[in-house]
C-alpha cells in the first residue's frame, strides 16, 4: 500500500511532464487501436465467410465469366446441397461517388445459402415474386433514405442500360461481422435484358456460391468440380469462401503489411517517450534511491517502485487510449462505411493495447531498475547537494 | 567497576578510490574503537576521507582491506543483502541535505525505515508519533518537507534515523546547511539523545562549534587519523 502510495505520487511529481507522457501514451494507443480495427475490418469478409460454402470462379480470372450450363454439373457432386451463382453487376447510383457493391444473383437459392441475411417473411415473398425487385443492407438503405417500394435506377458499367429496381426487402445481418451495405437483385433480371441489348453476355455468370454438407469435404468438393470442368472452355477454380475473401486481400496484402508495421513502429516510439520520461526521473531521484538503500532498502524493491511507476503511467494513458478508441471508430465506421461495412473495435485490439502498455511500461525501465539496482550508496549520495 | 565493552571497532582499514588509471588513497590504515554511548566528532579539510569513513562505519560503501566490526559483528564480511539487513536494524543515517522524500508527509517519511521491519500499522503508528515527539514535531507530522525549514526539516531526518532505535547513529554534516539558531536546536537534540537515550553517535563535522557538543573530537588529514583523541572538549 505504502509503495504504490509512493509511486503514484512519484508518477505525479512533475505535472506536465507526466501530462505529456499520458497524452502521448494515449495518442499512440489510440492509433495502434484504430490501425488494428482497420485492419480487421478489411478482413471483415473473411471473418463472416461460412466454411460450407465453396465459390467456384473461372481459373483464369474472377472477371472471366463461366457458362450458366454448369450449375446441372456442380448440383450433380456428391455432399452438394446448393448451388447459386452471382455476377458483379458494377452499376453506378446517381454518381460514382455513391459506391456500394451490387449483384446479379439466383434470388431463391442465394437466400437458402447465405442464412445470415434476414429478412421478414413478408419481405422474402415480395423480393422472389417480383423479377425487378432488390434487396439492400440496412446500413445501405439508411445512407440513401430508401424506404420499401422505392424505385432505384442503377447505371451499367459492365453490362450497357440503366436498370430500374423496386426496393423489396432491407435485410439486416445475423451479427455484426455481417456486411449491410449490400445491393443484390435478380440474377435472371439481367439475364433477359442482355438477351436483348447484348446476347454475347447472356446466360454466363460471374461465380458459383456452392453450400456442401460438411465443411471437411470442402477440399474433395472442390477438387471434383475442377475436375468436371478440366480441359473446358472455361476451366474453373473452387475454393472456400473465406480462401476466395483472402484472394482478394492478397492484392492489397503490402499495404495491409503496411499497416500492421506501423501500428508497431506507434509502439516502439512510444517506449521511448516513457523510457526517456522515466531515464529522467530516475537521473533526478538517483540521489534518494541512495537514501532508500541507506535506511535498508533491497534493490529490487527500488526497482519495484520505477516498475509500478513506469506501468502506472503507461495504465492510465491506456485507459484513456482505449476510452477514446470506442467513439473515434464509431466515427470512423460512419465515414469510412461504404468501404468498410463492419468496422468495430475488435476485442483483440484492446488485448493486445493492454498487453502493449504493459510491455512499453517494463521495457521503459529496464535501464532505469538497473542503474538504481547498482549504483552504489555513496556514489548515489555524492548526486545529492 | 563495569568494563565497557566497544560497540564499533576499527582496524586497519584502509580504502582508495580509482580516478582513471590512477588508484588514490582515501583512508590509509586507520584504527579507531568507540565505546557504547560515545558522541564522537570527526573534523578535517576537505577530502581528508572524513565522510568515507563514516560511510564505511554504515555500511554504505566498502573497505580495500582491513575490518569494521560494530556490536561483535564484522560488517566488512557481509554479503549486499546481509548489509542491507544490518543498516535497516542497526544504523540511523542523517545527511547534510536532509534527504527527505519529498512527495511523503514528515510522518510518513519518518515511517519509511519501520517498513521494514515486522511491525503492525498501529505499532509503526505509535513508533513515529514517539519519534516525532523526541523532535518536537509532533504537529507537523501531515507537512511535506517542501512546507518546513530546513531546521524542521533535519529534525524529521533525525526521527527517521532514530526511529528504529539503531545502535548507532552517524551523522555527516548535519548542521552544515543550517543557519545558526537550527544549528543549535539540532546540536542540542542530538547532545540530548547521546546524553539521555545514551546513544552511540559519529558526526561529521568542518565546524568547531558543532564539534565542542561530541564527548570525542577525532581529526583526519590527508586520509589519516590522528593518534590523539580530543577527550571531552566541553
Amino acid at each position: 500500500m505504502f509503495l504504490i502510495k509512493i509511486l503514484v505520487r512519484n508518477a505525479f511529481r512533475h505535472k506536465l511532464r507526466t501530462f505529456l507522457t499520458i497524452l502521448g501514451i494515449t495518442v499512440a494507443i489510440l492509433a495502434f487501436g484504430l490501425l488494428r480495427t482497420f485492419i480487421q475490418a478489411w478482413y471483415g469478409g473473411v471473418e463472416a465467410s461460412s466454411a460450407t460454402r465453396l465459390i467456384t470462379r473461372s481459373s483464369i480470372s474472377l472477371i472471366f465469366p463461366l457458362p450458366l450450363s454448369y450449375r446441372e454439373k456442380i448440383r450433380q457432386i456428391d455432399d452438394v446441397l446448393i448451388v447459386s451463382w452471382g455476377t458483379w453487376f458494377g452499376g453506378i447510383y446517381i454518381d460514382e461517388k455513391n459506391f456500394f457493391a451490387n449483384f446479379a444473383v439466383d434470388a431463391k437459392s442465394y437466400l437458402d445459402l447465405y442464412p445470415e441475411y434476414l429478412l421478414s417473411a413478408e419481405e422474402r415473398k415480395d423480393f422472389l415474386r417480383d423479377r425487378k425487385a432488390a434487396v439492400v443492407g440496412r446500413k445501405l438503405a439508411k445512407r440513401f433514405g430508401w424506404k420499401l417500394g422505392d424505385l432505384i435506377t442503377l447505371r451499367g458499367t459492365i453490362f450497357p442500360g440503366n436498370y430500374e429496381f423496386v426496393l423489396r426487402g432491407i435485410y439486416r445481418g445475423r451479427d455484426e461481422t455481417v456486411d449491410e451495405t449490400q445491393f443484390f437483385f435478380h440474377w435472371d433480371y439481367l439475364n433477359e435484358s442482355l438477351k436483348r441489348i447484348a446476347p454475347s453476355l447472356a446466360d454466363q455468370t460471374g461465380w458459383y456460391m456452392i453450400g456442401i454438407t460438411r465443411p471437411d469435404r470442402a477440399t474433395e468438393v472442390a477438387r471434383k468440380i475442377d475436375q468436371a470442368f478440366r480441359n473446358s472452355i472455361a476451366e474453373t477454380l473452387t475454393e472456400t469462401e473465406k480462401a476466395f475473401q483472402l484472394s482478394f486481400l492478397s492484392m492489397s496484402e503490402t499495404i495491409l503489411t503496411a499497416i500492421e508495421l506501423v501500428s508497431f513502429v506507434v509502439i516502439v516510439i512510444i517506449v521511448a517517450v516513457v523510457a526517456n520520461t522515466m531515464s529522467m526521473a530516475y537521473r533526478e531521484r538517483i540521489g534518494e534511491y541512495a537514501v532508500f538503500k541507506t535506511l535498508g532498502y533491497r534493490g529490487w524493491q527500488i526497482g519495484g517502485m520505477i516498475l509500478g511507476e513506469s506501468i502506472t503511467l503507461t495504465s492510465i494513458g491506456c485507459g484513456f487510449g482505449i476510452a477514446l478508441t470506442y467513439p473515434i471508430a464509431s466515427i470512423a465506421a460512419r465515414a469510412l462505411s461504404q468501404y468498410f461495412p463492419v468496422f468495430r473495435v475488435p476485442h483483440e485490439a484492446i488485448s493486445m493495447d493492454i498487453v502493449a502498455s504493459l510491455v512499453v511500461g517494463l521495457l521503459a525501465a529496464l535501464v532505469p531498475i538497473y542503474r538504481a539496482v547498482t549504483i552504489r550508496i555513496a556514489d548515489g549520495l555524492r548526486r545529492i547537494g | 567497576m563495569e568494563v565497557q565493552s566497544p560497540l564499533v571497532e576499527i582496524e586497519h582499514v584502509n580504502k582508495s578510490y580509482r580516478r582513471g588509471s590512477r588508484l588514490i588513497p582515501v583512508l590509509v590504515d586507520i584504527n579507531l574503537t568507540l565505546k557504547e554511548g560515545e558522541f564522537l566528532a570527526l573534523m578535517g579539510p576537505s577530502g581528508s576521507g572524513k565522510s568515507t569513513l563514516l560511510n564505511l562505519i554504515a555500511a554504505l560503501d566498502q573497505v580495500d582491506s582491513g575490518t569494521i566490526r560494530v556490536g561483535g559483528i564484522d560488517i566488512t564480511t557481509l554479503s549486499e543483502r546481509e548489509l542491507a539487513r544490518w543498516r535497516a536494524l542497526h544504523v540511523g543515517f542523517v545527511f547534510q541535505f536532509y534527504n527527505l522524500i519529498p512527495v511523503l508527509t514528515a510522518f510518513e517519511n519518518v515511517e519509511l525505515p519501520l517498513l521494514l521491519t515486522g511491525l503492525s500499522r498501529k505499532e509503526r503508528r505509535e513508533h513515529v508519533k514517539l519519534a516525532l515527539r523526541v523532535v518536537n514535531l509532533e504537529s507537523r507530522a501531515d507537512h511535506y518537507p517542501a512546507q518546513l525549514s530546513g531546521g524542521e526539516q533535519q529534525r524529521v531526518a533525525i526521527a527517521r534515523a532514530m526511529v528504529t532505535d539503531p545502535t548507532l547513529l552517524v551523522a555527516d554534516e548535519p548542521t552544515g546547511d543550517l543557519d545558526k539558531v537550527a544549528a543549535r536546536e539540532i546540536l542540542d537534540l542530538m547532545e540530548r539523545l547521546n546524553q539521555e537515550s545514551n546513544k552511540t553517535i559519529i558526526m561529521v563535522t568542518h565546524d568547531p562549534r558543532a564539534a565542542e557538543r561530541a564527548r570525542t573530537i577525532r581529526r583526519l588529514e590527508k586520509g589519516y587519523l590522528n593518534d590523539v583523541p580530543d577527550q571531552d572538549p566541553r
